[in-house]
């Protein structure tokens, strides 16, 4: 006698909640940190922004006594600490890009919008967990990455910078910030696509293809727009030094989160309009 | 209850759902059924706003979907097409959807031992069988207690066993008082469950009637007689209403009579009778029959493609 065909009564539920954003909120925390991708993922990003920068200090450290004035004004510690930076930012867009289309390619997207059919609740919520999520575990790495890098440096009295250098905190935290940005910039791109591999195409040549085609434009239309790309506005939130043809941090910052906003707007427009 | 009027869906130029009006009643069965690609997983997902009509409205216990409060507590539905994330554990799945509702933790437990995933429940849904993935879907379905209960072709892969744990699971949805509304493309299946059958064909419906009047209506009352007498049965039963159709030696096929008419006319001449039993003209049949010109139009269809290409 199985268990199962013995039992055809639905046991009542005594109470039943309302959907509010708090619980999406929820609910999307427990997706997120159920999927071993995520985690996986995360883990990468993780890793990468501490250990190059490690690397970085390293090799500088060994080949310091061989290297050219020239090549030694080059380089810049701040450079070192944050180089995990720019690598990290791939695994974060990947897994933005993830978090949305992943449910379309697996039809879970379905289930989602039966549970909360206004749609939107879900498109914020995604967007501040994860959001949360990547800034928590990216700030740890980027703080050890920088002070790592330092002390690996400092062995060789070399590229020393202190902490409370004007604009070394907000360069350091700013590399968590950026990739925090990166990530919700790319969740968008995903809403918008709903494809794993169009939203990681569409992010590439966003961040990675238009920039250098620039160069083609003549230098001083390259030097007027270029500043304004993604990109380059938000990669001045993790740089110490700036441009005469790049925007400065604050500014820098503020375009790239509207960026962000811009992207999830479309996102949240298609959303409730498009079928499922 | 599920109340559409004039429900019309357009993909392109191509039309999956046109002029639909029915409405599915609490504390019955009701079956839903039409060839493959006739509509009715369009229909479901309008019902649900997964996709929006072209036009005419659909409405669950009053409001469109979307405007429900507590939407799960309405509704559960299991689509036909696959609703779950392949990488995330059945467990993790029914617990991220009843966060939305504020579901407590042991309600995901209790739909679990329900619906017989415990032993697999944390694994990867993604490794599931069909069946396993059915057993899922009715547990995510069934989680806000709904007062509806829609599912797209829920047999589909499932064994005898969870056949037979179906049925008795959607009638017993309905006896409480739930309504419940039920895909198919096998009438087989619908007559066993369904209590009342909204069928369609090509996105229209062509029947809105309960089984049985369904069946009664397509069957025609057949009776099949085994006699050493039938020649004699046949001219005895011969009238302006009736005719018995003699397929082979000692077997006829009556029509317009019922089984105890023609025994009792039997018995009044001596007639012997070795077998007497009424046929329905199978579900299968009824529902080809009315669902004929749906195919027939297809099946032009594709010579008209075959002939272009």
């Amino acid at each position: 006698m199985s268990t199962v065909t013995s039992i055809y009564r639905l046991p009542r539920l005594p109470h039943t909640g309302r959907v509010t954003q708090a619980r999406v909120v929820l609910s999307e925390w427990t997706k997120l940190h159920s999927l071993r991708s995520t985690k996986w993922s995360l883990f990468a990003g993780a890793l990468l922004t501490i250990a190059l920068p490690i690397l970085f200090a390293a090799v500088t450290s060994s080949h310091w006594g061989t290297m050219s004035p020239h090549e030694r004004a080059d380089r810049h510690p701040l450079d070192i600490a944050l180089a995990g930076v720019n690598v990290g930012q791939l695994a974060i867009a990947v897994l933005g890009v993830l978090v949305i289309t992943g449910e379309y390619s697996t039809g879970m997207i379905r289930a989602s919008f039966t549970a909360v059919p206004k749609r939107l609740p879900v498109l914020w919520a995604k967007t501040l967990v994860f959001g949360a999520v990547s800034f928590l575990l990216m700030l740890p790495p980027v703080l050890i990455a920088f002070f790592a890098s330092q002390a690996i440096l400092s062995r060789h009295h070399i590229l020393q910078i202190s902490f409370s250098h004007p604009g070394v905190a907000r360069s350091v935290i700013g590399g968590a910030v950026f990739l925090t940005l990166v990530g919700i910039f790319a969740l968008g791109i995903g809403a918008i696509v709903r494809n794993t591999a169009g939203g990681i195409a569409t992010f590439a040549a966003i961040f990675f293809v238009i920039p250098p085609l620039m160069n083609i434009l003549p230098t001083s239309w390259n030097n007027a727009i270029s500043q304004y790309l993604p990109s380059e506005a938000g990669r001045q939130i993790f740089s110490l030094t700036h441009g005469a043809h790049s925007l400065a941090p604050w500014p820098g910052g503020l375009l790239f989160l509207g960026y962000c906003a811009l992207a999830l707007a479309i996102a949240a427009v298609l959303l409730v309009r498009r079928d499922t | 209850m599920i109340e559409a009027r004039g429900l019309t869906k357009d993909y392109g130029d191509k039309r999956a759902v046109d002029g639909l009006t029915f409405s599915v009643r609490p504390g019955v069965v009701t079956g839903f059924l039409g060839p493959n690609g006739s509509g009715k997983s369009t229909t479901m997902r309008l019902i649900l706003g997964l996709d929006a009509p072209t036009a005419g409205d659909v409405t669950v216990n009053g409001k469109h979907y979307r405007d429900h409060a507590a939407p799960l507590h309405e509704v559960g539905a299991l689509l036909e097409a696959r609703s779950v994330h392949t990488g995330r554990s059945a467990y993790n799945h029914l617990l991220a959807l009843a966060g939305t509702h504020g579901i407590p933790r042991r309600r995901v437990d209790e739909l679990i031992d329900l619906v017989g995933l415990r032993e697999v429940a944390k694994q990867r849904a993604g490794k599931f069988s069909l069946g396993m993935g059915q057993r899922l879907g009715i547990a995510a379905a069934l989680l806000g207690d709904p007062a509806t209960v829609m599912l797209d072709e829920p047999v589909n892969g499932l064994d005898p066993e969870g056949i037979h744990w179906m049925r008795s699971l959607l009638k017993g949805l309905a006896t409480e008082g739930r309504t419940v509304f039920v895909s198919s493309h096998l009438m087989s299946e619908m007559s066993l469950t369904a209590d009342h059958l909204i069928v369609i064909g090509r996105g229209r419906k062509i029947a809105d009637t309960s089984t049985s009047e369904f069946l009664a209506a397509a069957s025609g009352n057949i009776v099949r007689v085994r006699s050493p007498q039938a020649a004699e049965l046949q001219r005895l039963l011969a009238g302006p209403d009736v005719t018995a159709a003699a397929l082979e030696p000692g077997h006829l096929e009556v029509r317009g009579l019922t089984a105890a008419q023609i025994g009792d006319a039997a018995a009044e001449h001596g007639l012997r009778l070795h077998e007497l039993t009424p046929q329905q003209a199978s579900l299968e049949e009824a529902f080809m029959n009315l669902t004929r010109e749906d195919i027939e139009y297809k099946a032009a269809e594709l010579e008209a493609e075959d002939a272009v290409a």
